[in-house]
């Protein structure tokens, strides 16, 4: 749903005729444009899985990561311009680590998704800067407040979500999503489903290889943010694969399952 | 220059407290002296109240310079009010207490007070926390404080048991700071107490005589 917003869409501080400021509407079409990221809360943890491209065989595998850590039991999962999304990710850590040094604890995620989503919002009122054209997952796990997950969007607003998808084919890794009882599962097997949503998503057609970027947070790791260890992503990634043929396959004698709707 | 010369009447650079914090079985009990006093040879108020609530369920016993003191909590009252606003919930009782170190650590060179932190949070229930002169914070089930608990620290060690009743905390604090105001001539007049718990906030005034007497009294 595309439209020209001629002479109203060149700088953030001007409006259009319809209310709409569309600096910040570039931005997220800046955002869609970038592979995809999702994220999701289960009953004792956080799980995220990031589609990374791999656009030259040259890169040294695992770098241009997409998954930040924010403080010890916060991570970061992003979607576009990557220059962006690593300078908010500063930001967020500045702001996790001054509230330690403040208050003496962790700072609760509902208040840090709000003070940088406050911070990504003051770049979307001046014509002297350009709105941050990324959005990001934050994931975190606490003792008391169990898992938590937001995520902020260019035009700075964040809500909480048991899971939501950023990114290229966020529609898609939706509709997957909500296929899912999250809410009963346990972190290693919502690791397998991320895997496998990120799987079903990829374009094998327009993009050709990626890497699968998998992290978490829960009680499996005692509260501390890390990238799922290989064992167990080489697992989900199998996992993923088999589930993907399975579902190809749909004249076995299993009977047919529908295919999955693939987004370009 | 002019403090250091002062100090050197004064004994220590506590003047004139007995606060002491206790935590018992769904609480917390901070108390204090009501003596304010200067150079040790004037009682400058017989009714002071040392104990300053800071939020809700947070309480702030004040020990020192009573003007640096009642500057730093004013503060510190602003900051977690603030804090619990954006929070949108309660403030825990560490945060409190950070804030305070904060503000004593960053301007030791200025401040002559110290404080101990007591109150009750949904996290982890009653707790206790002294923020010493130079800004240390430490967390410890119980704790004393000013000049007077010098005279207490027998006494409080050997009283002392983790997990009491109300009433047995209660007897615990009056005892301490009847035997502490006993001894030490800076500390005096009506004891304060406040139990804190989840239901709220009790405030006792136990005054001057119908303290706990001891021998010799």
């Amino acid at each position: 749903m595309s439209s020209i917003g001629t002479g109203y869409d060149l700088s953030a501080s001007t409006f259009s005729p319809d209310g709409r400021v569309f600096q910040v509407e570039y931005a997220m079409k800046a955002v869609e444009n970038s592979s995809t990221a999702i994220g999701i809360r289960c009953k004792d943890g956080v799980v995220f899985g990031v589609e990374k491209l791999i656009l030259s065989k040259l890169y040294e595998q695992g770098s241009n990561k997409r998954i930040f850590n924010v403080d010890r039991h916060v991570g970061m999962a992003v979607a576009g311009l990557l220059a962006d999304a690593r300078s908010l990710s500063e930001v967020a850590r500045e702001e996790a680590s001054n509230f330690r040094s403040n208050y003496g604890h962790n700072i609760p995620l509902k208040y840090l998704s709000e003070r940088v989503a406050m911070y990504v919002h003051a770049y979307t009122l001046y014509s002297a800067v350009r709105p941050f054209g990324c959005s990001f997952i934050l994931g975190s796990y606490d003792q008391d407040d169990g898992p938590q997950l937001y995520m902020v969007d260019p035009s700075g607003i964040s809500f909480g979500y048991w899971g939501c998808a950023i990114g290229k084919a966020k529609q898609a890794a939706k509709t997957e999503i909500e296929k899912l009882q999250m809410k009963d599962m346990t972190c290693r097997e919502l690791v397998k489903e991320v895997a496998k949503i990120i799987y079903i998503v990829h374009d094998e057609v327009k993009d050709k290889a990626f890497e699968l970027e998998l992290s978490w947070v829960g009680e499996v790791t005692n509260g501390k943010h890390e990238l799922v260890p290989k064992d167990i992503r080489v697992e989900a990634e199998k996992y993923a694969k088999v589930s993907l043929n399975f579902k190809t396959d749909s004249t076995t004698d299993q009977g047919g399952f529908p295919m999955p709707c693939k987004q370009g | 220059m002019e403090r250091h010369l002062m100090d050197s009447q004064i004994k220590g650079v506590s003047t004139g407290t007995t606060i002491l914090a206790v935590t018992f079985n769904g609480g917390v009990i901070i108390g204090s002296d009501s003596r304010a006093s200067i150079g040790g040879y004037y009682v400058s108020s017989k009714t002071i109240n040392k104990l300053i609530q800071v939020h809700d369920r947070i309480f702030c016993c004040i020990a020192g310079s009573l003007a640096d003191a009642q500057a730093v909590t004013k503060a510190a009252k602003f900051q977690i009010s603030f804090h619990s606003i954006q929070m949108e919930s309660p403030p825990l009782v560490k945060a409190a207490a950070s804030v305070l170190k904060e503000l004593c650590y960053n301007n030791k060179e200025e401040l002559q007070a110290g404080f101990i932190t007591a109150g009750w949070d949904r996290k982890k229930g009653p707790q206790v926390y002294t923020v010493a002169l130079g800004g240390m914070l430490l967390s410890q089930p119980f704790t004393i404080g000013g000049s007077g608990s010098t005279y207490i620290y027998g006494y409080a060690d050997a009283k002392y048991k983790p997990d009491m009743s109300k009433e047995e905390c209660l007897q615990f604090a009056t005892n301490a700071l009847a035997l502490a105001m006993g001894r030490d001539n800076v500390s005096g007049g009506v004891a304060h107490l406040v139990v804190i718990t989840e239901e709220g906030v009790e405030h006792i005034v136990i005054p001057g005589d119908k303290l706990p007497k001891f021998h010799d009294e």
